[in-house]
């Protein structure tokens, strides 16, 4: 192919690319740079496979539900050609192995659902001195932009700081269309290509934002703000202060709990409708986070209080909100959520 | 002066346009002021701790001047995948 010869075609195989998330923006990513011959890909993943992931996570189907989303992506990626390396990162990527597992990469991907993620990449990244290819999805819109390119600017020189943790929803909650993600994970292997490769028109210092209602591209410019990038340890924590301060109880305790002190048990799903209605547990009163407000007296004061989630985030939120609205009583949040609980226990428990 | 809505300020907004007309526009003097006025308007934007703002797709601080004609954009983070 003309401008893209056979030189490029050894830089993508001499290539080592990190996707951090194996889900709808990961996908593609994942996809084509596996296609076109990138030498080593790795992936970070814990998440199972939910019926509502299967509308834009396009490489995983129904019989593949419950299975670990790494495990699955990884055999069906081994299997489009036998030149390439896949390693697999079971772990989701936190405070104490990012650096680490960063560090075996040249380029890192970040196809992450959350901001804690996003902001610890950002943070790892500047540290290592390794750029990263953002995209990121919301409704009908996308982000996708190449941060601490060379001298570029970083994430945080566009946003300086998370919001208020719950504020903006992940895809289960607040809903993406779901070829969304298809088409800013495609956007975004266009722009690891463009840095392993070495070509002109790198979003550095660029926003591309996509609007799937009227197929608009805008490009935002911005500048680096240098104290950004001198960046040398990560925060003391990414996931918001706030909750950190939340009584939290694994599964199994929660198992017992059921079982030993049924009476005592107050259990509150905080999912949305769809998702309760999907694996909701028997045991548990169905009330979404953002009805909770409305819905607390119907919480009793004197029994103990458990939220569940997916995942254990929300969860956190709904916990926090319990424990200041009200002066006294025992309230915890479920670790790991629903996910956590069918992996111990199954769907039924 | 016209004003382009992203992410959550969609949703909060529940527009993806606004449309001021000039004699507000003609008010503001810097991004500040703007912001100002947006968030006595909507005030969940305040929950915003990150919210980029672009004029003529370029990212402009609190104190960058504004002009009625501009085109403005409200970009805050978006963290799907």
């Amino acid at each position: 192919m003309k401008d893209f010869g056979p030189e490029k075609q050894e830089m993508l195989l001499r290539a080592r690319v990190l996707v951090v998330g194996v889900g709808g923006l990961g996908i593609p990513v994942l996809q084509y740079l596996k296609a076109m011959g990138v030498g080593l890909l790795g992936l970070v993943e814990q998440d199972v496979i939910e019926l509502s992931n299967l509308q834009r996570q396009v490489i995983y189907g129904e019989s593949d539900i419950g299975k670990s989303k790494l495990d699955t992506a990884a055999e069906k990626l081994k299997g489009m050609n036998s030149e390439t390396v896949i390693q697999t990162h079971d772990t989701f990527l936190t405070r104490s192995n990012a650096l680490e597992i960063l560090s075996g990469y040249d380029l890192i991907v970040d196809a992450s659902d959350n901001f804690a993620t996003r902001y610890l990449i950002n943070d790892a990244c500047v540290i290592l001195d390794k750029p990263f290819v953002s995209g990121a999805i919301h409704g009908f819109e996308g982000q996708v932009s190449v941060f601490n390119y060379q001298e570029g600017p970083t994430y945080r020189c566009l946003f300086p700081s998370p919001p208020e943790q719950g504020f903006i929803q992940d895809c289960n909650v607040n809903g993406v269309l779901g070829v969304i993600p298809g088409i800013i994970g495609t956007l975004q292997a266009m722009e690891v290509v463009k840095v392993i490769t070495r070509m002109p028109g790198i979003l550095k210092g660029k926003l591309l934002l996509y609007d799937g209602i009227d197929q608009s591209i805008r490009h935002i410019s911005f500048p680096v703000i240098e104290a950004n990038k001198t960046r040398k340890a990560l925060e003391p924590r990414y996931d918001p202060e706030d909750c950190s301060r939340v009584p939290v109880i694994s599964v199994e305790k929660l198992h017992r709990e059921l079982r030993e002190n049924r009476e005592k048990t107050y259990l509150v799903d905080v999912r949305s409708h769809a998702e309760y209605d999907l694996n909701g547990l028997v045991e548990a009163v169905h009330i979404p986070l953002e009805a909770l407000e409305s819905s607390t007296e119907e919480i009793p004061s004197d029994k103990t209080v458990y939220f569940i989630c997916r995942s254990g985030t929300r969860s956190l939120v709904a916990a926090k909100y319990l424990i200041e609205s009200r002066s006294s009583g025992s309230v915890f949040s479920v670790e790991g959520g629903i996910e956590a609980w069918e992996k111990q226990f199954g769907i039924l428990g | 002066m016209k004003i382009l809505l992203f992410g959550v300020t969609r949703d909060i907004t529940g527009k993806s346009e606004l449309e001021l007309p000039n004699d507000k526009a003609v008010s503001f003097v810097k991004v500040e002021d703007l912001k100002t006025f947006l968030m006595e308007e909507y005030p969940e934007l305040k929950k915003l701790s990150s919210l980029a703002i672009a004029v003529n797709n370029e990212y402009a601080a609190d104190e960058k001047g504004i002009g009625h004609g501009d085109e403005i954009a409200l970009i805050p983070p978006v963290s799907g995948g």
